[in-house]
């Protein structure tokens, strides 16, 4: 009931109406356009090196010899689903970390917090850098890890707070009244009243995810080859894009569209969420 | 105040140094200085290199634990130890810190000024078209990563340069070297016009959605109806009463960012070719130089916790609610 | 439709059949007209909801874009309904002035008092910014601020609310206005800090010569203020007339109803009469009357339009109900009109007090808080004495009210009784089971007949779970498993306490205030507990609506055999309620004991001067009576005075010796039992004597006191 209210004041605001249709149509051209592509991704057209888009390669073609649209749209899948990942973990973390230093108070909230504040000031580029190219071979879901592992502290930081004021609220003290174990007042009344919070996190999460996945791929940190994401398409592209820009502007400009779709998504699910802010 | 001030300089203090430590541990175990060493012409002999490796406390020999021992102590004393190569961390730190403070400085400024500007013009004309288009491009802006607003303006700038037929837009380094006096100064600001516009375009887009959001929370405030209702014009209450207010959030968000910035501007360095903390943090980890990766994370960490030391101050200064009386 | 005129000079506002409409077509303000004379008074009674304060905001100019304004606003003659907004940008502060309700919200936090009344000089007036400081300083001094020179430098947040609401006085008066409307001044503040305000507002009026337009929801408020009176509802004016006419004479039913529905400090009653039902959203207006539904006098014709205000009897009285005049005539009254709720059946008679079980003693309570400071250098700065040592019990079957001002450590000691943690200080013994020495479990259980209601009753309820999930929360915790079980006594509880089984699939956003408060109440009462801890359970809500809930409340206690500590501000809901009182002052009891005894014969000068402060619903009353007027505000909690608490601001001081005063500041007071009767004590060293109403009694001899501080268990 209250899922579809918020559904329809969604729909109603112009600005999330187009960047959820965008990220569909994102979605969809991701996992159902290499379908229809002439080339498979790991394909080498021995015959065409830097081909300008044609009729055959409709996105040119790279330096050994791939199809631009078949290794973008793959990279793109990968950027979507470490991007979807991280944010997953990395807000189911904030809101579980936050809450039970916020509700807890006392020891456990000054280590959970000293714990926060260690990982804010532990450089993150820095150590995915390091860590990451020497998990070859390994999975890239050590990838995922890594960028949740350093991405939920500022949130959790929120999510604290407003735990700290929820916890005043006569409804979390009937409950702690009534005698309630604090993890079920935590599960059952804290957590989904910071759930607007959380769903917005949630959403910018994604594409901050996407990015920091690609400026770490930019410098050769983060998805390995032979595997490609969006970031070390653009990497290599850039090197090339003044004289074969079709090398960069095709991953460079699918990347921004599915950043700004899914930031005009969040942005409308805060209005529609939360409607005492600005709408 | 001074037991509290003192509790949380001790916990700063382990702060960092806790981060460092895990910083130089992961640098020393995994990255390999040797190897810029090794496959040399002509080859040099592994003795000499254990020597030079030993001398610069690089050696992968010893263990890793005598070697943060070494390290630590050196800290201790102010010396950050050397490059694999053998040069002074110090020096190379000092004068990285220089180059990013020149860029930075205009950089951020420009992009707190321009940003608040425009968020709070946005804010007076909410739904208005000039609003809407503001929102707009501070959405598309804020979707452009770094590395490719910066890539897409050294290729505007070099189709540019090669339009007019002489270098308009400088786009590499910091000034050139050859120039000097008057000439190297103007040099110097071209080469900044580009890095520049890579670092604010973003933080303006920022700074606008957030100064639009703070006062917008501001404007529906009964104490703007107060002023509205003691005769001061629309204007004057947004003015005197709504921006003055809404700037407190801002500027703490300002103080913080400023801090991380100095080790944040990585892509902007690197692909301008500034030789700043963020390219070296970067070329730290490719060229397996362990003590410049520890000083790197060193300086990061104690930029943050400055940074959230500056923002608490500027919260103090601005907003008498928790001025120190 | 509109108000006569004759006879009067030209009116300074005249207002006529204002309406304004929201976006999404919301009506608020519905043909609202009056008219305001030079110097007077005029008194704008409703519940939340009538549209009073919209009425308000619309005649300034004020309302947010996007409302619909028509009809006619005419300051000295000039509509100002259309008018530029630079003319109304130049009339507003210097022929208008407003005072908002909540003062901490209405100054802008970053500068300075001085500076905010300042501004508001130099809008209006060509003068330099250090006359205008000038100026605002002498203001300040005008509504009694002292010291106004160095606290023209403070920030808002350095005020306390009752100086706040004066330096908006201030700031309002700044430029002489013809009219100064006054939206609830005085609602967020306490009773004795609203008698300082309304005096100061008196003491304005005259020296600007201003007209008043006081909107307000508490009828007491008025009483003794206002000249005329319009009462609202649901956005529509429904009845005006002299505030003598109203009180003593109303002839609209709800009017009748309201007057009716307040408890009365001076004449305390069996049953309280609630109007049945809750105001209509602006949203979906019924058909016809808007008070139709919930009127004991409806006829069939009341449905078919609504009525407009009409003139009953000579002079300017009127009021908008077709059997008007019908009331008129037969001169009926709210109680004659309303149904009386019977007094609850099978009422047990209990023995005597002192036979009865204790559900709950306190002795020498006491909770200190460490008073932090500072963002940037957080520290301590010293210890808020929030309570400090208190003793009181509660009887089995009996009702224990706790009043005092905001400040006066009643809720700090309800978190300590409800926590059931050992204290820092003393002792809380909960049905003979010591709250410092209980396991685990044994709390846990404890907690099954220790319950509580909240103030917000939307707050307390989480509004994410439905109605039926929040009734049930307790039974599951206590191990009712039984899903089959579970539900069947959830409906009981909805019937209980008159909702219908089948609002348990609702959530509670889908209630009114009322309701959601019977929720509240329901589900304390799932566990059938011995003892119900109220804290303000009724002071968020209307008066009409307020009613219902203390005759519901009432009825339970004899029903269920509940014993109730009710926490509270509002004296005259606690006469009607309590059968025994305490009055704190700053973390401490200045006056406990029965509460006839306590009302009828205060023996503390701090109970006097807050019975004295209530506003009464009763003009002729309001008009002959005398106030103790207290000086000052609350003390701060951390940093108490010496010897008696109540000291600083004590009336009686005044009429004591030196030697006599040195004690006050020296020596504590203890409660001290109050010779003949058996139930009453008072902490100070010379209480009042109980057969003098005036308080000129003397110091009394010691000797003949002794210490009756809750009886140890």
């Amino acid at each position: 009931m209250r899922s579809k209210l918020v559904l329809k004041r969604m729909l109603r605001n112009p600005q999330a109406r187009y960047g959820l249709l965008a990220l569909a149509l994102l979605l969809l051209l991701a996992y159902i356009g290499p379908l229809f592509g002439p080339h498979d991704w790991t394909e080498k057209d021995f015959l065409a090196f830097m081909e300008p888009p044609s009729g055959d390669h409709w996105w040119g073609t790279t330096q050994i010899g791939q199809d631009v649209y078949a290794v973008t749209l793959r990279g793109m899948q990968k950027s979507i689903i470490i991007g979807f990942l991280v944010a997953l973990v990395s807000t189911g973390l904030a809101a579980l970390v936050g809450a039970t230093a916020g509700y807890l108070g006392g020891w456990a909230d000054r280590a959970l917090m000293w714990v926060t504040d260690l990982l804010l000031v532990l450089p993150s580029f820095l150590i995915i850098a390091i860590i990451s190219p020497r998990l070859k071979g390994g999975s890239w879901l050590w990838f995922v890890v890594l960028l949740a592992v350093f991405s939920w502290m500022i949130t959790s930081r929120m999510v604290r707070s407003m735990t700290l004021s929820l916890r005043e609220r006569e409804f979390v003290l009937a409950a702690r009244y009534m005698g309630i174990p604090a993890w079920k007042i935590i599960l059952r009344h804290v957590v989904p009243n910071i759930s607007s919070l959380l769903i917005i996190d949630a959403t910018l999460n994604v594409s901050a995810a996407i990015i920091g996945e690609a400026a770490l791929s930019f410098f050769g940190f983060g998805i390995q080859p032979p595997d490609v994401s969006l970031g070390t398409l653009i990497a290599d592209g850039s090197a090339k894009a003044i004289g074969y820009p079709w090398l960069f502007a095709f991953p460079a400009g699918l990347l921004v569209l599915l950043v700004l779709s899914v930031n005009l998504v969040g942005d409308g699910l805060r209005d529609a969420l939360d409607p005492g802010s600005n709408q | 105040m001074g037991v509290y001030l003192f509790r949380r300089l001790i916990s700063n203090v382990l702060l960092v140094a806790i981060a460092a430590s895990m910083a130089y541990f992961l640098a020393a175990t995994s990255l390999n200085p040797r190897f810029k060493y090794e496959g040399r012409q002509p080859p040099v002999a592994e003795a000499v290199v254990d020597a030079t490796l030993e001398q610069y406390n690089l050696n992968d020999k010893t263990p890793v634990f005598q070697r943060y021992v070494t390290w630590v102590s050196g800290v201790a004393t102010g010396d950050l130890g050397r490059t694999w190569d053998g040069k002074p961390v110090n020096a190379e730190l000092g004068r990285r810190v220089g180059v990013s403070l020149r860029l930075l400085f205009i950089g951020t400024l420009v992009g707190a000024a321009v940003g608040v500007s425009v968020g709070a013009y946005a804010a007076v004309k909410q739904y208005r078209i000039s609003d809407r288009l503001i929102g707009v491009g501070a959405f598309v802006i804020m979707a452009i990563p770094v590395f490719v607003l910066a890539t897409l303006l050294t290729i505007a700038a070099a189709g540019l340069n090669d339009a007019l037929g002489f270098s308009l837009l400088e786009y590499t380094g910091e000034y050139n070297p050859a120039l000097s006096g008057w000439d190297q100064v103007t040099s110097r600001l071209n080469h900044l016009i580009l890095p520049t516009i890579s670092l604010s375009l973003g933080q303006i887009a920022y700074y606008s959605r957030i100064q639009r959001n703070m006062m917008l929370d501001v404007l529906g405030q009964d104490f703007i109806r107060t002023a509205r209702a003691k005769g001061l014009s629309r204007r004057d209450a947004l003015f005197k009463h709504a921006l003055r207010t809404s700037l407190v959030p801002v500027a703490t968000y300002f103080a913080f960012s400023f801090g991380t910035m100095l080790t944040g501007a990585v892509f902007t360095e690197k692909i301008f070719g500034w030789h700043g903390m963020g390219a070296w943090l970067v070329e730290s980890i490719q060229s397996h130089d362990v003590n410049s990766v520890a000083a790197v994370s060193l300086f990061a960490a104690v930029c943050v916790l400055f940074a959230g030391f500056l923002s608490d101050l500027i919260v103090s200064a601005i907003d008498p609610r928790v001025r120190v009386s | 439709m509109n108000e006569p005129t004759t006879g009067r000079g030209a009116p300074v506002l005249e207002v006529s059949d204002l309406n304004v409409t929201f976006r999404g077509g919301v009506k608020a303000v519905r043909g609202v007209s009056y008219r305001l004379d030079r110097g007077e008074i005029l008194g704008i009674v409703g519940e939340s909801g009538s549209g009073k304060s919209v009425t308000s905001l619309a005649v300034m100019g004020l309302l947010p874009e996007g409302a619909e304004i028509s009809g006619s606003v005419k300051l000295h003659g000039r509509e100002l309904i259309g008018a530029p907004e630079g003319e109304l940008t130049r009339l507003r502060g210097k022929s208008i002035g407003m005072i908002f309700q909540d003062p901490l919200s209405a100054f802008t936090p970053v500068y300075t008092i001085g500076d905010q009344i300042a501004e508001a000089v130099r809008v209006h007036q060509k003068v330099g910014r250090d006359v205008a400081a000038e100026r605002a300083v002498e203001l300040l001094d005008l509504v009694g601020i002292p010291h106004p020179d160095e606290r023209a430098k403070a920030f808002p947040h350095q005020f306390s609310g009752g100086m706040r609401q004066r330096a908006m006085i201030a700031m309002a008066i700044a430029n002489d206005p013809d009219v100064l409307i006054c939206d609830e001044p005085t609602t967020a503040l306490d009773v004795t800090i609203q008698a300082q305000v309304l005096e100061v507002l008196k003491t304005a009026q005259r020296e600007t010569g201003a007209s008043i337009i006081m909107i307000t929801h508490d009828l007491g408020v008025v009483a003794g203020l206002a000249d005329r009176v319009l009462v609202m509802y649901a956005g529509k004016p429904v009845e005006l007339g002299t505030v003598d006419e109203i009180y003593y004479r109303p002839r609209q039913p709800y009017t009748m109803g309201l007057l009716a529905s307040i408890p009365r400090m001076d004449r305390p009653t069996e049953r309280l009469i609630p109007i049945e039902g809750n105001p209509p959203s602006p949203a979906a207006l019924p058909p016809g009357c808007p008070f139709a539904p919930r009127c004991p006098l409806k006829a069939d014709a009341c449905d078919d339009a609504e009525p407009e205000l009409e003139r009953i009897g000579t002079g300017g009285r009127m009021a908008a109900c077709i059997r008007a005049h019908e009331i008129d005539l037969k001169d009926l009254r709210g109680a004659d009109v309303y149904p009386v709720p019977e007094p609850p059946a099978g009422a047990v008679e209990r023995g005597p007090r002192e036979e009865r079980e204790t559900v709950l003693a306190l002795d020498g309570l006491v909770r200190h808080y460490p008073l932090m400071k500072g963002a940037v250098f957080k520290r301590q700065v010293g210890t808020v004495h929030a309570v400090d040592g208190i003793s009181f019990d509660v009887r089995e079957g009996e009702t224990l009210a706790l009043v005092g001002e905001s400040g006066c450590g009643k809720t700090t000691t309800l978190q300590q009784i409800m926590q059931l943690q050992a204290p820092q200080g003393g002792t809380v013994v909960v049905l003979g089971k010591d709250s410092a020495k209980l396991a685990k479990a044994e709390r846990k259980a404890l907690r099954r007949d220790l319950q509580i209601v909240f103030q917000d009753p939307m707050a307390a309820l989480d509004s994410r779970m439905p109605v039926g999930d929040i009734l049930a929360e307790p039974l599951r915790a206590h191990g009712h498993r039984d899903g089959k079980a579970v539900r069947s006594r959830v409906a009981e509880l909805l019937t209980l306490v008159g909702l219908a089984p089948e609002h348990a699939e609702r959530y509670p956003q889908h209630f009114s205030g009322g309701q959601r408060q019977r929720i509240g109440i329901a589900r304390a009462l799932a566990l059938e507990p011995k003892l119900i801890v109220l804290d303000e359970p009724v002071s968020a809500l209307d008066v009409s609506i307020q009613a219902g809930v203390i005759n519901l409340l009432e009825d339970l206690k004899d029903r269920l055999g509940l014993s109730y500590l009710f926490v509270a501000h509002d004296l005259s809901v606690v006469r009607h309620i309590a059968d025994r009182v305490a009055v704190m002052y700053l973390g401490k009891i200045a006056e406990i004991g029965e509460v006839d005894e306590v009302y009828g014969r205060p023996a503390h000068p701090y109970t006097r001067a807050l019975l004295s402060a209530i506003p009464l619903p009763d003009p002729e009353l309001e008009r002959s009576r005398t106030r103790i007027l207290l000086e000052g505000d609350l003390p701060s909690p951390a940093d108490p005075p010496s010897g008696c608490r109540f000291r600083t601001r004590c009336p009686k001081r005044a009429r004591l010796g030196a030697e006599e005063a040195r004690r006050c500041a020296e020596e504590e007071p203890a409660v001290i039992r109050l010779a003949p009767a058996a139930d009453h004590g008072a902490a100070c060293h010379y209480p009042e004597d109980p057969e003098d109403p005036e308080g000129a009694g003397g110091p009394e001899d010691p000797e003949d006191t002794e210490a009756v501080a809750a009886p140890r268990p």
